[in-house]
């Protein structure tokens, strides 16, 4: 088995009135210092036998559906499992 | 003229939609389940609004890969009038049908109120009915309908004419250029996210929404029925 943890961010051109929000919350709880918030999304994909190279593979399932090109990047970490 | 209304886990304007043909524009219709892999006999494809899939991972993204998508693609392909609203027009830019993204509301909020459009081209088979820059009233029910695209690709939608509908006054949901519908560039792919499903009779407050099916009809009958 081979788990993979995907991460996939908006892009950054695209605004994230999300992130905006959640950033206003902290500066009202007293945290200046937090310059910006980008919300994001971390998916755990476990993967069984396959003759497929799992970077192609995982590439190709983000690239089709998890996650959006237009508006999105995505980047993930292989880690192999017994 | 024959409408399919595609129906998937989650769909809600799909009877909406099937009235308004049925019962407003007196057309055929009938509902398509999201398995469906024949849509030869259709003359045009409705894709509904609502909450396909929960709205899971991002709206519209499971529905884009659905079986019945691929036959939507092919209808598009042979020049068949397809209209994705609200839902039906995120799964139409999930699907690669239309360009750019729909991102959530600017101010976080589903916006759920009649707003005004104004119709940018009347020269398209959903607008022909429309006076070009007419003020109609239309409403929403979104809560991620900010369209957004890359630079490259607004220039496109421009030269193109690609842009059907703007919001008029207040922009709801901060899309880029006010944009409330696109159009893809052959001009038989039609993506908004106002409904005009629920503004075909004056009971339900508006009736502007009835002439873009009436478009719809009027082009087919031009192009189809010869005396």
């Amino acid at each position: 088995m081979t788990k993979v943890k995907i991460y996939v961010t908006l892009r950054e051109s695209v605004l994230d009135p999300q992130g905006s929000a959640v950033q206003g919350s902290l500066a009202k709880m007293g945290y200046n210092e937090v310059s910006d918030v980008r919300i994001g999304k971390y998916l755990e994909v476990t993967i069984g036998e396959t003759t497929c190279s799992i970077d192609d593979l995982v590439k190709e399932m983000c690239e089709k559906l998890l996650a959006n090109t237009v508006i999105e990047d995505y980047r993930f970490e292989v880690e192999e499992e017994n | 003229m024959k409408f399919a209304v595609l129906v998937f886990p989650g769909s809600n304007c799909d009877i909406d939609m099937y009235h308004a043909i049925k019962d407003e524009l007196g057309e055929e219709v009938e509902y398509v389940w999201h398995t469906a892999t024949d849509l030869s006999k259709f003359d045009g494809i409705l894709v509904p609004g609502g909450f396909s899939y929960g709205d899971y991972l991002r709206c519209g993204a499971m529905a884009s890969q659905s079986n019945v998508m691929a036959e939507v693609k092919k209808a598009a392909a042979e020049g068949k009038p397809v209209l994705g609203v609200c839902n039906g027009f995120q799964i139409l830019t999930e699907a690669g049908l239309l360009p750019g993204a729909l991102l959530r509301n600017k101010n976080l909020k589903f916006m759920c109120r009649t707003v005004q459009l104004k119709v940018e081209n009347n020269s398209t088979l959903f607008t022909n009915q429309y006076e070009q820059g007419q003020i109609i009233n239309i409403p929403i029910a979104h809560g991620e309908g900010n369209y957004f695209c890359d630079e490259e690709t607004l220039a496109k939608l421009k030269e193109n004419n690609q842009i059907v509908f703007t919001y008029s006054g207040e922009n709801p949901n901060g899309s880029l250029e006010d944009i409330a519908g696109i159009i893809n560039e052959r001009g038989n792919v039609l993506g908004m996210m106002p409904h005009p499903e629920r503004a075909a009779n004056d009971l339900l407050g508006s009736s502007d929404g009835l002439a873009l099916f009436k478009s719809i009809v009027k082009q087919w009958r031009e192009s189809h029925v010869s005396n």
